[in-house]
């Protein structure tokens, strides 16, 4: 130390330039592509029906539908905090606006905005009470997650009198609000899915959003440390609570996938189980869980890597019940690549 | 010291008004009082140093002038306007910047990262990050400082730990910081990376900041500081000026005075052979 305050130089002969290699490892989504492209291979590999061109849009379906909400579940775990009730609340959204438009008979867009509101405001009372309690997010998020789901099934029972929302599908805006959500094309012979398309866009923004936005730098401050963030004047409870509401929008829109692509109908039970999927794809992407480190796309490939897996499954011919336990190998094994490869990184 | 002389010389130059005086200043959390009618000034080109063992409400006092906590009586004022802080902004706001003894820096963060954190340069209609301009500057005001972090995305958490104090001092300074309250900087440090703070915070004075220095050492208190404060349980033990006290007298004072001399008796009467060994005191 003492030799470099004499000398003020710009540069310091005592570290070398890291070679380009070096720092692509040490990209938090680094181990997460190396994962995708082994299991690609294998199922390259091991089954056929993987290698028709015709299959890639129902993988990259199937990737989209989770990849969505781990979108903001990355950012809220980068942001050091967690969400249970993100997957209930997808399913509370979609009923929301199926319940309320057709109650009221009104439009179908009327439904939607509502479910909006109620989507946002569901994150927007976790962050807050989260903020307001200092208590853990597992426990809050939990609470809501029991709250949303009981939610759910009662007040379609009471509504509709089954544990299905009544169909919308021939009210006013369906149509349009079907395109918007849940229509698809065709691209080169391969059907591809709108959300695909709107996953894509999603992980676009956010990532620019995380690394070259202030708010980004926000979100990486408040979850390395809230009170360092704190003391330089960042605004942590409110970037904390405006990721929650993030994932509340996000959940609006996983929702009015849901509901359209249902043809308007939404099971009450449903959701339950999904938070876990958007935690995996997230962690498996490179987020530390406890917050400060992690990509949006890392959590996009994480998705990928769980779309991948659930149909490489199946067209390998083996028998779908192996998938979770697939899936669990698969977490485990690309936190532990995670950790390997970040440490190698950091020791070049 | 040579530099008593410069000392008295910007004494007689800095303005009258103080930048931050407390008077009388309190603070009670229910029915504990943690800080009792606690008096400083801190004024531009001046350290002034608080003293104080564990406890002694050091922290408190800093959480006051920083804008953690707000204080229950007496008064506060900075450019002669009387202030309450209700947030960290609001004090750097008004030109005091705080380094905290644990930092306030994100240690998976890179340094450019950090060094910006809450201040970020942006550009264009979208507001995006301006990150070559950011690490452009960072660089140069680090060197500025005589820091040398050859790699700028490095984590923070990867520094020395005179490093980070140096990053945090730097990014108060080019943040237009009038006051610097720094908490125990040297607290964890060795001594080598103790003196590189020490100079960091005379350069700081040098360009005209008001320090508060926060320490339990008077070594190296005494070795900066033109005005000395000694805290003990809440109260202004001791408030001095340099020319009024011996780096001798601040140790005594620092390390309990009286009550020193009466725990000394003490364990002579106890252990006769193995007493003052360490008159000072010293923790760390």
């Amino acid at each position: 130390m003492a030799s470099t305050i004499t000398s003020p130089a710009t540069a310091d002969d005592r570290v070398a330039a890291r070679s380009v290699g070096a720092r692509l490892l040490s990209r938090p989504e680094i181990g997460s592509l190396v994962g995708a492209a082994v299991i690609l291979v294998f199922f390259l590999i091991a089954a056929p029906p993987f290698r028709d061109i015709n299959n890639t849009g129902t993988i990259l379906y199937g990737a989209a539908l989770i990849g969505v909400m781990a979108v903001p579940v990355a950012l809220l775990m980068i942001g050091g905090e967690f969400d249970l009730s993100a997957g209930v609340a997808v399913t509370t959204s979609g009923l929301t606006a199926g319940i309320f438009a057709y109650q009221l008979s009104l439009n179908v867009w009327a439904g939607i905005l509502l479910a909006l509101v109620v989507s946002v405001a569901v994150g927007a009372f976790n962050g807050w009470l989260l903020m307001r309690t200092g208590l853990p997010s597992f426990l809050v998020t939990l609470g809501t997650f029991f709250i949303l789901q009981g939610v759910n099934l009662a007040v379609t029972r009471l509504t509709s009198g089954a544990v299905a929302s009544n169909s919308i599908s021939d009210m006013d805006g369906f149509g349009a609000a079907k395109a918007v959500f849940a229509s698809e094309f065709k691209l080169g012979g391969i059907t591809i899915k709108i959300i695909i398309v709107w996953w894509i866009l999603f992980v676009a923004i956010a990532a620019w959003v995380l690394l070259k936005t202030q708010i980004g730098n926000w979100i990486f401050a408040v979850g390395g440390d809230a009170a360092a963030a704190r003391a330089v004047g960042v605004p942590v409870k409110k970037v904390k609570i405006g990721l929650f509401m993030t994932v509340g929008f996000f959940a609006w829109f996983t929702g009015m996938q849901l509901l359209f692509v249902q043809n308007g109908v939404v099971q009450s039970g449903e959701g339950v189980g999904k938070e876990f999927l958007y935690i995996i794809a997230a962690v498996v992407g490179g987020c530390l869980l406890t917050g400060g480190y992690g990509s949006v796309v890392g959590g996009a490939v994480g998705a990928l890597i769980f779309g991948m897996v659930q149909l490489g499954v199946v067209y390998a011919g083996w028998n779908a019940d192996w998938f979770k336990a697939f899936l669990g190998v698969m977490l485990l094994l690309a936190t532990i690549v995670n950790l390997v490869v970040r440490s190698k990184a950091e020791a070049r | 010291m040579s530099t008593t002389q410069s000392f008295a010389d910007e004494a007689a130059t800095s303005p009258n008004t103080p930048i931050v005086l407390l008077e009388e200043v309190g603070k009670s959390y229910g029915n504990v009082h943690a800080l009792r009618g606690v008096s400083l000034s801190v004024r531009q080109g001046e350290i002034t140093c608080v003293l104080g063992d564990n406890g002694a409400g050091k922290s408190t006092l800093i959480k006051i002038v920083a804008g953690l906590h707000d204080y229950t009586s007496g008064r506060m004022s900075v450019n002669g306007e009387e202030r309450h802080f209700s947030s960290p902004r609001e004090s750097l706001d008004s030109g005091i910047a705080t380094v905290y003894q644990d930092l306030a820096l994100a240690p998976l963060m890179s340094v450019w990262r950090n060094f910006f954190l809450g201040n970020e340069l942006t550009k264009g209609p979208f507001k995006q990050l301006d990150v070559a301009a950011m690490k452009r500057i960072a660089q140069e005001e680090l060197t500025k400082m005589g820091i040398s972090i050859p790699n700028l995305e490095q984590p923070v958490g990867k520094l020395s730990g005179g490093q980070k104090q140096c990053v945090a001092i730097a990014r108060a300074i080019h943040f237009g910081a009038k006051v610097l309250i720094l908490d125990e900087p040297t607290a964890a440090l060795g001594v080598n990376q103790s003196g590189v703070v020490l100079k960091y915070i005379v350069k700081a004075r040098d360009a005209g900041i008001g320090v508060i220095f926060i320490t339990h050492n008077p070594h190296h208190a005494y070795l900066v500081g033109n005005h000395f404060v000694v805290l003990k349980l809440g109260r202004v033990a001791l408030d001095t000026h340099r020319a009024d006290i011996t780096l001798e007298q601040l140790t005594t004072e620092m390390a309990g005075g009286s009550e020193l001399e009466a725990l000394s008796h003490e364990l002579r009467d106890l252990a006769p052979g193995a007493q003052d060994e360490n008159p000072a005191g010293e923790k760390e």
